[in-house]
């Protein structure tokens, strides 16, 4: 057995996860994980298997599937469910896609990718476009899941218990510290949100690090990176302040990848507030 | 006296049109004050003679002046510069040409591009070449276009290949005695990779040398089948030579499908190879391969960069190449012979070379349905980005992506004109991809010294006799190091991705060192 660093691939894994092996292989694939926490050594490692959801680890393309299911399966799935159902990326099963209101606009995103929103572009030549937008276009058909919380009590739960406004923003209201919630719902399948919830952790924005660092005299500033090039770092403070700084300037830097300065609601919140929080989350479909 | 008078009028007029006569061009490193090839010489050093701007000064240096271009695409030109004028490239295929005291425009070429030219990695242009009175430019719809270096009128335009099968061409020609050599590029599409030759006055092709041996050519029994149809094994960078061995050195490309070696059984030759060619016949002369039967994609369209040096106590020709697949090598330029490669940086393909400078394949690095991890991702460690090389310090600078990726096997089947691949990438998100600016030892590889970037670079090298090496980020920073320490001596904040090559040259008694980043070409000078 081979024990490898795959965290790559492995969405529904914990962040601080570093060895995983997958077992089986492309539909409902499972990969057992051990987790690692970061202080650990490799010999104190726990052991608690985890799986992967069957549209995170494995990318088919089988033969007898049509051009565009089979581009679909390749490119897409990975982010947006096997048949569209969302999962890091939003769901496709949408009538009306909210950055491809037409076939046109939709080859133009599947070409281009979202790089704002973190989705890559493809190398695809038209006739595929065609085909793999087609394909997408009926995975609107599918009818969403109905969600078992109440939207209304989670908008309170959000402004109250959960002080989730403390760090994010929602149509221009709320703190600069975490991501911009406006519209998640459009973004974020349900379930993903819900974990993000569970696990802070399990993903992150595409870019992000967490920040620590230490002036010439002696003051430590942390904070969620902005922007970074060879020379130069920004990041914002929990408070909100933006820091810019040369990197030739400082005592210390450090950065992580796998800490999210987000806590946990698994204690926080009981199971019906949790789906209460997720169904809001889920409805906020558009900036108001 | 009449005999004389023709002949004073014949050289006049030679003076006035062949403003680039070939001689000029062998002989570049005598007039260090103009960039006259893609590489800056045929030995492809991109090393400058110039040294006003140094150590000393180089904190002074300022924009002198700018040019925006109008493309979207990436900005990946390499300027050429003689006699007052500066041509450049700008996506997808246009050459302007710029007053070098004002940087206005003396004139423009602009291509119509037909809808839907399938181009793997962007509709972009690298550079032209310049011979006689005439500039070149290769186009992404596949077109040789000989332009009036005065007007930029079309002299004349030639179809290479068929852009429909998706051959594209984005490389600068490199042009030598009355030919003009051309490489093409489209392995992503299972295109049969080619290498040409053009006469300057007419465009007739001279001869072409197909990188993917036929049925009865020796080299065709390393590919299993019909596969050798889709072989690739394309020459989409410009290449270096050597005149006194009439010898034209190209880098080849990944066979097709990329990452699926299941339907391709063999070592696929001229795959992921260099080639040395009769310049005059396009007769091969040696190869030496990197990478056979590549399911990495490991391109071999480096710069081969040309060395005569001392060589374990005999003078040799000799040929640096850092690859793609993070070995850098030493070959005898003369017969192809393999002397040295050693590892530059991290890599999990290869457990070792061999001592015939053959590599032992990791297979636990080909994708794989599960996914397999890969050190170099398929962009490679080098890749176009051109390296440079020093006399005066004697090191070897190469910018290095420090990048791995996760490969996943997919199905694949060739159809003309569409992508033929064989696995998706997926990127590490745990760990942060980061680049380095090397500086290796000529003659062992060894590390002298390393400046770290913090994304994985597109920007090739410019190294000066000033004792300064330029190189750029992804981030938009252009930096000068100093040669032989690699301490930051100068930087200035771009506003966009270098995604080019550097190069200096000397205007009226002052020298300039320019750059594309962004959409803008920056020229600066000590203000």
């Amino acid at each position: 057995m081979k024990w490898v660093n795959f965290r790559a691939s492995m969405d529904g894994c914990r962040k601080d996860t570093v060895f995983c092996r997958i077992v089986g292989t492309v539909q409902g694939a499972v990969a057992t994980c051990r987790p690692v926490k970061r202080s650990l050594s490799e010999r104190q490692v726990a052991t608690a298997p985890c799986t992967v959801p069957a549209y995170a680890a494995g990318a088919q393309s089988p033969v007898d599937k049509p051009l565009g299911e089979r581009l679909y399966l390749t490119h897409c799935a990975f982010c947006h469910g096997q048949i569209g159902e969302g999962g890091r990326g939003p769901t496709l099963a949408r009538p009306k896609l909210i950055h491809a209101p037409d076939d046109e606009a939709l080859k133009v995103v599947i070409r281009g990718g979202i790089p704002s929103g973190g989705m890559p572009g493809t190398r695809l030549v038209d006739a595929e476009l065609r085909e793999l937008a087609e394909h997408v276009r009926k995975l609107g058909r599918v009818q969403p899941a109905v969600l078992a919380g109440d939207p209304k009590h989670g908008a309170e739960i959000y402004r109250t218990k959960g002080d989730c406004a403390a760090c994010h923003t929602l149509s221009g209201n709320g703190g600069a510290f975490g991501p911009d919630l406006t519209g998640v719902g459009a973004s974020r399948s349900p379930q993903h949100l819900r974990e993000s919830l569970l696990d802070p952790a399990a993903d992150f924005p595409r870019g992000f690090a967490f920040i620590r660092a230490v002036s010439r005299d002696g003051r430590t500033l942390t904070g969620v990176r902005v922007n970074e090039d060879t020379f130069s770092i920004q990041f914002r403070a929990a408070a909100g302040k933006l820091h810019s700084l040369w990197k030739a300037e400082l005592r210390e830097y450090q950065k992580d990848l796998a800490k999210s300065p987000m806590p946990s609601y698994r204690e926080k919140l009981t199971p019906g507030e949790l789906d209460d929080l997720v169904a809001y989350l889920a409805s906020l479909q558009e900036a108001k | 006296m009449k005999l004389f008078a023709l002949l004073l009028a014949l050289l006049v007029a030679s003076v006035a049109q062949a403003q680039v006569p070939y001689e000029r061009i062998r002989q570049a490193d005598r007039e260090p004050e103009n960039w006259l090839t893609y590489s800056g010489n045929y030995s492809s050093h991109r090393y400058s003679q110039l040294k006003q701007i140094d150590r000393t000064n180089v904190s002074r240096l300022k924009v002198a002046w700018m040019y925006q271009i109008r493309g979207r695409q990436h900005f990946e030109t390499t300027p050429l510069v003689f006699d007052g004028v500066m041509y450049i490239t700008d996506p997808p295929s246009d050459v302007t040409a710029l007053d070098l005291r004002t940087g206005r425009p003396l004139w423009h070429y602009r291509r119509s591009i037909p809808q839907g030219v399938p181009a793997c990695c962007g509709q972009v242009n690298r550079g032209v070449a310049a011979l006689g009175d005439q500039i070149f430019v290769n186009t992404i719809d596949a077109h040789l276009v000989a332009l009036d270096a005065r007007t930029g009128r079309v002299r004349w335009d030639v179809e290479v290949a068929d852009w429909k099968l998706a051959y594209t061409m984005t490389a600068a020609p490199l042009a030598i005695k009355d030919k003009i050599i051309v490489g093409i590029a489209g392995a992503e599409y299972g295109v049969r990779g080619f290498l040409d030759a053009y006469d300057t006055k007419t465009g007739r092709r001279l001869w072409r040398f197909w990188t993917v041996p036929g049925p009865g050519e020796p080299g065709n029994e390393t590919w299993s089948g019909d596969s050798w149809k889709q072989g690739g094994a394309t020459t989409w960078v410009t290449g270096s030579y050597d005149p006194e061995l009439n010898l034209l050195y190209w880098g080849t490309g990944n066979p097709g499908p990329d990452y699926d070696g299941s339907v391709r059984l063999g070592d696929n030759l001229y795959s992921d190879c260099v080639i040395a060619l009769d310049a005059d016949t396009g007769r091969l002369k040696w190869h030496f391969q990197f990478t056979p039967h590549d399911v990495n994609d490991m391109d071999s369209n480096q710069i081969p960069v040309l060395l005569d040096a001392n060589w374990k106590g005999t003078p040799r020709k000799l040929m640096l190449f850092a690859n793609r697949n993070a070995f850098y090598y030493i070959l005898d330029r003369v017969t192809g012979e393999f002397l040295h490669a050693s590892q530059f940086t991290r890599q999990n393909w290869a457990k070792g070379i061999d001592a015939r400078g053959r590599p032992i394949p990791n297979p636990e690095s080909a994708p794989s349905e599960k996914g397999a991890l890969a050190y170099p991702d398929d962009d490679g460690t080098a890749n176009w980005f051109s390296p440079s090389y020093s006399p005066r310090t004697n090191l070897f600078y190469q910018n290095v992506r420090e990048k791995g990726g996760v490969f996943f096997k997919v199905s694949v089947e060739f159809q003309p004109g569409r992508l033929y691949l064989g696995a998706v990438k997926r990127d590490i998100t745990t760990e942060e991809p980061f680049g380095t600016l090397r500086a290796l030892r000529p003659l062992t590889g060894e590390l002298a010294w390393k400046f770290d970037m913090q994304s994985p670079p597109w920007c090739g090298l410019l190294s000066t006799a000033g004792d300064l090496v330029f190189s750029g980020t992804m981030e938009g920073d252009f930096f000068a190091l100093d040669t032989t320490s690699g301490k930051l001596l100068w930087r200035f904040q771009t506003g966009g991705e270098v995604w080019s090559n550097p190069i200096t040259y000397q205007f009226e008694g002052r020298q300039y060192v320019s750059i594309a980043a962004g959409s803008s070409l920056i020229v600066f000078s000590i203000g």
